[in-house]
């Protein structure tokens, strides 16, 4: 076929663009203003797509600010695939970078926690193991534990307060975000991800066992980080989260 | 070449209704007179969580139809193999009674434009749809119905009419067709050309599934009315008219009510799809007569 498409694709992109040559509108017209209905099918699609994944983002700037920084995103970033629940993975780094929302410092950590709660709602299943299996593990042996984490656990950290920016954004009668830094861990105990905010030191135990550390090694990692850390709470949230798939013992497998 | 022996699809000469998961605990409770359900292919490529489960209980129940949306069996570039394999791993766990997609391209050098965009009908671009659909097929390891499109405007570059383009196509690769009787109305109002004109001319014998949509009416600069296929309105009484005279040249086929934006309540779209069921049964009634 002719260079037909990269032209088709560049013009529906770019409505500066005249629309392509050869087009009629079947009665001795040229197309004219019937190209743009791709146009505008590209555009309100992919705003449609990123509404959709980023529901707190357009209403932390508004609907009318929403649209045009898509249609800026959407032409510079189009999707790299036709699995769309994907679209939207540059769009954190894009709003970092995008000069007139500059002074909303905090939304580039927002559209990463929509970003990781759409990914959590669509990975793979895996079955959790039971909390007390954890607690049969003989105490001495505790610290040689391996935890295998679910594929729909996401941790997102941030020096602001994104969690609870996107519950008051989300949830009925959420409190005010106060200016705090906020790590979150969010968990899928069925089908639903479940954000919440990290303890201290969890966010660099939860990264140092998705690196393959011990339970005792990340353990003394984020003591390091964060004299406060508990161990107890965070294994509690993960488990209450469904997010340990496996803990093994090195020498007898499975704990 | 086509085989005569090989089914196109396996899916009940009945209504069926576009799945949205918005009426899955309805369609679970009672489908209603509803046969089967079509989904759109790439929803459902994540790797798990609801959208999954909740197919595989669709499955269990209904025969699916797997409708794909952004192959691009047009597109003047190879097909993503990526995508492919997707759509293998999809049929090979859903094992679906249909497998369609678009006379359309929507892809261009990586980038995905998430519209069926057009193509001229030429000798040239019928080699290449042609080697796609070769290609589907055989990595699908089944044969594929392909959809007309609902058009906007045409090529002046084009030698071929829609209904001989596909014809061919169907011809050289064996593959079925899926009529989209919205489609037709909306592409014969839109270019100035008779909707029955388009139906006799095409090749109704490869026709495995038929689609009803709703459209959405505007006019252009000069104006001349242009509908654009939106799937976001109720079936039009032309449309329904159209689909009369489609079933009475065709006999019985599974026709499907889609409805992509503006959901309304499942018994708006139960009420739609016993609607196309009264047209298919008096179809048939009348062909015994």
């Amino acid at each position: 076929m002719s260079a037909g498409q990269g032209i088709f694709r560049a013009a529906v992109l770019d409505p500066a663009r005249p629309s392509p040559a050869g087009l009629s509108d079947g009665r001795g017209h040229a197309a004219g203003k019937r190209f743009d209905v791709y146009r505008n099918n590209v555009a309100v699609g992919l705003t449609e797509v990123l509404e959709t994944g980023f529901p707190v983002i357009r209403k932390l700037i508004g609907e009318d600010r929403f649209s045009a920084v898509c249609g800026v995103f959407l032409r510079q970033s189009p999707p790299a695939s036709p699995i769309l629940s994907r679209y939207g993975d540059g769009f954190p780094a894009f709003l970092a970078g995008f000069e007139p929302l500059a002074h909303l410092r905090y939304l580039a950590d927002v559209a990463a926690l929509e970003l990781a709660i759409r990914q959590s709602y669509h990975a793979a299943d895996a079955l959790p193991i039971l909390p007390e299996s954890l607690s049969a593990v003989p105490p001495e042996r505790v610290d040689d534990l391996r935890l295998g984490l679910a594929p729909a656990l996401r941790v997102v950290r941030s020096h602001w307060p994104i969690h609870d920016i996107w519950s008051y954004n989300t949830v009925e009668n959420a409190p005010k975000p106060a200016p705090v830094a906020q790590d979150v861990l969010i968990t899928r105990p069925e089908f639903d991800p479940a954000p919440q905010v990290l303890p201290p030191g969890g966010a660099g135990f939860i990264a140092a066992l998705q690196q393959g550390a011990t339970l005792g090694t990340a353990a003394e990692q984020a003591a390091r980080d964060a004299p406060d850390f508990d161990l107890g709470e965070v294994l509690a949230l993960l488990l209450a989260g469904n997010a340990i798939v496996s803990a093994d013992l090195p020498g007898d497998g499975h704990a | 070449m086509p085989d005569p022996s090989v089914r196109l699809t396996t899916l009940p000469a009945a209504p069926g209704v576009g799945y949205k998961p918005q009426h899955f605990a309805d369609i679970m409770r009672d489908p209603g007179g509803v046969a089967w359900f079509e989904i759109h292919a790439e929803n459902y490529m994540g790797d798990g969580g609801r959208p999954i489960a909740q197919l595989r209980h669709l499955a269990e129940r209904h025969p699916v139809s797997v409708h794909g949306i952004g192959l691009g069996i047009g597109g003047e570039g190879r097909l993503d193999p990526d995508h492919l394999t997707r759509l293998k791993h999809l049929c090979d766990w859903l094992t679906p009674a249909s497998f369609s997609e678009h006379l359309a391209w929507s892809s261009h050098e990586g980038a995905y434009l998430n519209d069926l965009l057009p193509l001229p009908y030429t000798a040239a671009t019928l080699a290449c749809v042609a080697d796609h659909i070769d290609e589907t097929q055989e990595a699908l390891g089944r044969p594929m119905l392909l959809e007309n499109p609902s058009s906007y405007l045409v090529f002046d570059e084009s030698t071929m009419s829609e209904p001989e383009f596909l014809g061919e196509l169907a011809r050289r690769t064996g593959c079925g067709l899926l009529l989209d009787v919205n489609n037709v109305f909306v592409s014969a109002t839109n270019l100035g050309m008779s909707a029955l004109a388009y139906l006799d001319a095409f090749p109704l014998a490869r026709v495995g599934e038929l689609h009803l949509g709703g459209h959405h009416e505007d006019a252009d600069e000069h104006g001349a009315p242009l509908l654009i296929d939106s799937h976001d309105h109720a079936i039009t009484e032309p449309v329904w008219t159209l689909l009369d005279e489609t079933f009475a040249r065709l006999g019985a086929c599974p026709v499907l009510i889609e409805r992509d934006d503006d959901i309304p309540p499942w018994p708006t779209l139960e009420a739609e799809a016993a609607r196309a069921g009264r047209a298919l049964a008096r179809a048939v009634k009348r062909a015994a007569a």
